[in-house]
């Protein structure tokens, strides 16, 4: 069996979502990996949903579109109500607890991995990070890349004027992996 | 020729096609904006000018196809890109460019239609692409990429095509390619020859006689004789199939299906293979001309055929056309407005298969 999954990432617009989807897909390429990466917009150009689509594949990908993921990171309750349904049996999600009332989550069709993202990334300095942060639990969770490798892909999504940032940013993914027991 | 940097580079379909024309030698932009594809003419807005390339936002679509018959005329590599609505206002200068045997590339992100349908992808101008699309009696050569790499390498494919046959070259995607990331390993083909257009293109006529290219054939027997090497043009351009053909040898029925459509019928096609049911793809990357060629051989081993699209049924044309007197084709169809997705594709094909 060649290894192969894919994650939808969905929040509102301003959560970074698009971002993480973006670090994930060259974490992927850094392992020789074939990746895929859509972004669906919302019509909305602020505060309206955002969410994209990453596969990662060491076969030829196919679809860059998925309708049952295997992965999900949700950072928001809309997101939720949208995607958790769609999540195939025994999927992962990183439910952003800090938006979404834990209730919500499902528990034992797939596996819920509950990650107050913002609480975290207000306690590393900036409540922008919580995308970092659960991208670190997705990575943990999944166990699918190295979290190495998304750590050292930072550079390819944070532009040179904005370096300085990486180290709090890998710091918000190691916070976000040690959530994942 | 080709000559692959070691570095892949993750980007938009979008983008591949406009660094894969600056790396053809493309010298000249021009384009109205339009989404699906706006992240062409972005790119192309700064980097076909430090390329040393001229960018122009024109007024109109209508106004970028005429400049681009313009540069055209001039030998030089030029292109614009759009998407189907802008698409449509260009036909009228795309038929003067077939008419006058003008090299152009025209790149067609296809969105939902019809009028201004949606921003979401689309394969509804199949018909308008491959049958000509403005007045008259034309064709024009049409290239399909499914992946951004694919994308990359026929734009630079289409920019000698055009040149080649001295005629309008059509990419066409649709909002899924040019929106979707991929790796891709950029190359530079060899130098664009100077001397690629030097007995026809307009120059200046110092120490020559002046040169014409015109669609007006007024004078009796003049434009059936222009119409006449029209058509041996477009004979000789049926040399140029390309097409890719995935598990078909055992297969019982073969899925039809170009770009973005191509590559999500193949996910449908690996997972029924799993369950053990003997199917296949067929995939044209040119569109016109069809590679009907192929496509007749595989009829002709008893094989069964679904063409899958995103629109009401238009390529299946060509197929019925390609496998005529040995097969016939069942047909399905993603509306557009709705996004294609491989869960959807497997009933039918199980149906297909089935004979049912």
């Amino acid at each position: 069996m060649s290894r192969y999954t894919d994650v939808i990432i969905a929040g509102f617009g301003g959560q970074g979502v698009l971002l993480i989807g973006n670090l994930l897909a060259y974490a992927g390429m850094s392992q020789g990996l074939n990746v895929t990466y859509i972004p669906v917009y919302g019509v909305e150009m602020r505060g309206g949903t955002a969410n994209c689509t990453v596969v990662l594949s060491e076969d030829e990908i196919g679809s860059p579109i998925i309708h049952r993921p295997e992965g999900l990171i949700v950072m928001n309750r809309p997101s939720l109500d949208k995607f958790q349904p769609r999540l195939k049996d025994h999927g992962v999600q990183i439910v952003n607890s800090s938006l979404i009332d834990q209730e919500l989550a499902e528990k034992d069709r797939v596996r819920s991995v509950l990650v107050p993202a913002n609480e975290i990334a207000d306690r590393i300095g900036n409540t922008r990070m919580a995308n970092m942060v659960a991208l670190g639990a997705y990575v943990k969770a999944t166990g699918f890349l190295p979290l190495e490798a998304v750590i050292t892909s930072l550079e390819k999504v944070i532009s040179p004027h904005y370096k300085k940032l990486i180290p709090k940013n890998a710091e918000a993914i190691r916070a976000g992996a040690e959530c994942v027991k | 020729m080709t000559r692959k940097s070691p570095e892949k580079i993750f980007i938009k379909g979008n983008e591949a096609i406009a660094r894969g024309a600056i790396a053809a030698g493309c010298k000249c932009f021009f384009g109205y904006p339009i989404t699906p594809q706006n992240d062409i003419p972005e790119y192309m807005s700064q980097a076909l000018v430090e390329a040393g390339g001229e960018f122009v936002q024109a007024e109109s679509e209508v106004a970028s196809a005429n400049m681009l018959l313009g540069a055209g005329a001039c030998g030089i590599r030029a292109m614009t890109s759009s998407s189907s609505p802008g698409i449509s206002l260009m036909q009228e200068a795309i038929s003067y460019m077939a008419g006058s045997e003008i090299p152009a590339v025209i790149v067609n992100m296809n969105r939902g239609g019809p009028g201004l349908g949606d921003i979401g992808p689309s394969q509804g101008d199949y018909f308008q692409s491959t049958r000509g699309g403005g007045h008259g009696d034309y064709r024009t050569l049409v290239l399909a990429p499914a992946s951004c790499q694919e994308a990359y390498d026929l734009i630079i494919k289409a920019f000698d095509l055009a040149f080649k046959y001295r005629n309008p070259v059509l990419i066409l995607g649709d909002a899924i390619l040019g929106n979707m990331k991929e790796a891709v390993s950029p190359w530079k083909p060899a130098p664009v020859d100077p001397a690629e257009a030097a007995d026809w293109r307009l120059e200046g006529a110092k120490g020559r006689g002046p040169r014409l290219h015109k669609s007006l054939y007024l004078h009796e027997g003049e434009l059936a004789g222009q119409n006449k090497r029209l058509q041996e043009k477009y004979l000789a351009m049926q040399a140029e199939t390309d097409f890719e053909l995935y598990r078909t040898e055992d297969a019982d029925l073969v899925v039809c299906a170009y770009g973005s459509i191509a590559r999500i019928a193949k996910s449908a096609v690996r997972k029924l293979r799993k369950e053990g049911l003997k199917v296949g793809l067929f995939r044209p990357v040119n569109l016109y001309p069809f590679p009907s060629g192929p496509l007749a051989e595989l009829a002709g081993q008893g094989k069964r055929f679904l063409t899958i699209e995103h629109n009401l049924g238009q390529m299946v044309e060509d197929v019925r056309l390609s496998v005529r007197g040995l097969a016939d084709s069942e047909q399905f169809s993603v509306y557009p407005g709705n996004l294609p997705l491989p869960d959807d594709f497997e009933e039918p094909i199980k149906k297909a298969l089935a004979g049912k």
